[in-house]
């Protein structure tokens, strides 16, 4: 593990909400780290509806997912936030000097005076297909990301999906492997052409097997997986030797470990107060859809309300006994320096 | 107003009218038709308000767009009259629509 790194403030989740936070700490002097599981910034706009427009932004009447994460990471610039993706924040510890420590899954640990959970809907994490028993097979044979190829060679490998991730490892996996067969529900793929393309080509060279189908069962035991059912378009059964299951169905939203933090919870999000918009642990602050409180209302506007007003509680930590002047960003050339503007 | 009914997987129905030109997942989440889950609030963007069209009516449906199938991809148990319902927007010739909730959403 790499030394852990000190900074003001931690924000977890870099959806709409924490990028605008960053913005907010930012006008207070106030440094942050930002760390989310996708490998992108956005959330929920850029993976859930990148070309949707949203209407109820103040000031744009029509914005796109994508197009609102391009300018908020534009408005953000001038902070400078550090950005730790593709990772996930697993535990929560407080240290006796107050200061918080988290580390990720890539083992990386942060010491903040402020953490930030801005994890909207909670962490995106790969769907389990709905497939009786799955479960048993997790780690062993059934895997839903290649972390190391080796683990396939010579295998006989099972990929489920239509979309990129599936055919991009039937590609990759099918000159190590004893066997892949990809199965999809449909003749039709969402992947790029180009893929779908060498595949059919695999397929017509006898280099590979393709299954129009759902799986709907698996056979084996002890964790070895030997066999997946299919059912087929026609409603019959098929059995396919399989030692090794990568299903690929998308992302879901999942609390995942701010369960264990040990704050507070309501139904699955964080109470918080509407002055500071603080959890049941001082210096820990919840913004946007993860938090709760009375008239909550998960929209984003709202979410940057919470982040302002986080800003300045954060700052009172961060700089106990400090004045804090309030300004408005269109006149005051402290704030327009920070902002990089004169 | 159209009247649909949604047949819940415990075999239960429940009957709504449903104003023109909203969807039939929006009025499923209105009265809380158990099983439509809907978390991505009907921007086809996560299967979770999948239903499947009585056989009587798929003529009146019609079928998926390429997003939507796409987006069924992602759902449990598909079948040929496979719907995500906040693609379905309510239109007179509605009226009496039946779909059945699947026994869960992915």
């Amino acid at each position: 593990m790499t030394a852990p790194i000190e900074t003001d403030v931690v924000i977890v989740g870099a959806g709409p909400v924490g990028l605008f936070a960053v913005f907010e700490l930012g006008l207070l002097d106030l440094k942050a780290h930002v760390i989310d599981i996708l490998d992108r910034p956005g959330g929920q706009c850029t993976e859930l509806y990148p070309e949707k427009p949203i209407y109820d932004i103040p000031g744009f009447p029509i914005v796109t997912g994508q197009g609102l994460v391009e300018n908020l990471m534009e408005q953000i610039k001038p902070f400078h936030p550090t950005f730790h993706l593709s990772q996930q924040v697993e535990s929560l510890t407080r240290l006796d000097d107050g200061r918080v420590q988290l580390t990720t899954d890539a083992e990386q640990a942060f010491i903040a005076k402020v953490v930030v959970i801005a994890a909207g809907g909670g962490s995106f994490q790969p769907k389990r297909p709905p497939v009786p028993g799955i479960e048993a097979y997790e780690g062993t044979s059934v895997f839903y990301a290649v972390r190391k190829m080796e683990a396939f060679r010579g295998e006989e490998i099972v990929i489920v999906g239509g979309g990129d991730s599936a055919l991009d490892w039937t590609l990759n996996l099918q000159p190590i492997a004893k066997r892949v067969t990809l199965i999809h529900r449909r003749d039709d793929f969402r992947a790029a052409p180009h893929s779908v393309e060498q595949m059919r080509k695999l397929v017509a060279e006898g280099a590979m097997d393709l299954v129009i189908g759902q799986v709907t069962g698996l056979e084996g035991a002890d964790g070895k997986l030997s066999a997946a059912t299919v059912k087929l378009s026609d409603n019959s059964l098929t059995t396919i030797p399989a030692t090794r299951l990568l299903p690929f169905f998308g992302l879901t939203m999942k609390l995942g470990p701010i369960a264990n933090w040990g704050l507070n919870l309501h139904e699955n999000l964080v109470p918080v107060d509407t002055e500071k918009f603080e959890t049941s642990e001082a210096g820990i602050f919840a913004i946007g859809d993860i938090n709760w409180y009375p008239g909550k209302l998960k929209l984003i506007l709202s979410g940057f309300h919470e982040g302002a007003l986080m800003a300045q509680a954060a700052k009172r930590i961060v700089a106990p006994g400090e004045r804090i002047i309030f300004q408005y960003t269109t006149s005051s050339t402290n704030l327009q320096k920070k902002l990089g503007v004169v | 107003m159209p009247k649909i009914t949604y047949i819940a997987f415990d075999g239960t129905p429940y009957e709504v009218e449903a104003p023109l030109g909203s969807t039939v997942m929006e009025n499923a989440v209105k009265h809380m038709v158990p099983g439509i889950e809907a978390e991505c609030g009907g921007a086809c963007a996560c299967a979770t308000c999948h239903v499947y069209v009585d056989d009587a009516w798929t003529a009146v449906t019609g079928s998926p767009e390429p997003m939507e199938e796409d987006m069924l991809d992602f759902a449990y148990d598909v079948r040929p009259t496979s719907r995500l319902s906040c693609q379905l927007k309510v239109k007179p010739e509605y009226d009496g629509l039946v779909v059945r909730i699947p026994e869960r959403q992915a």
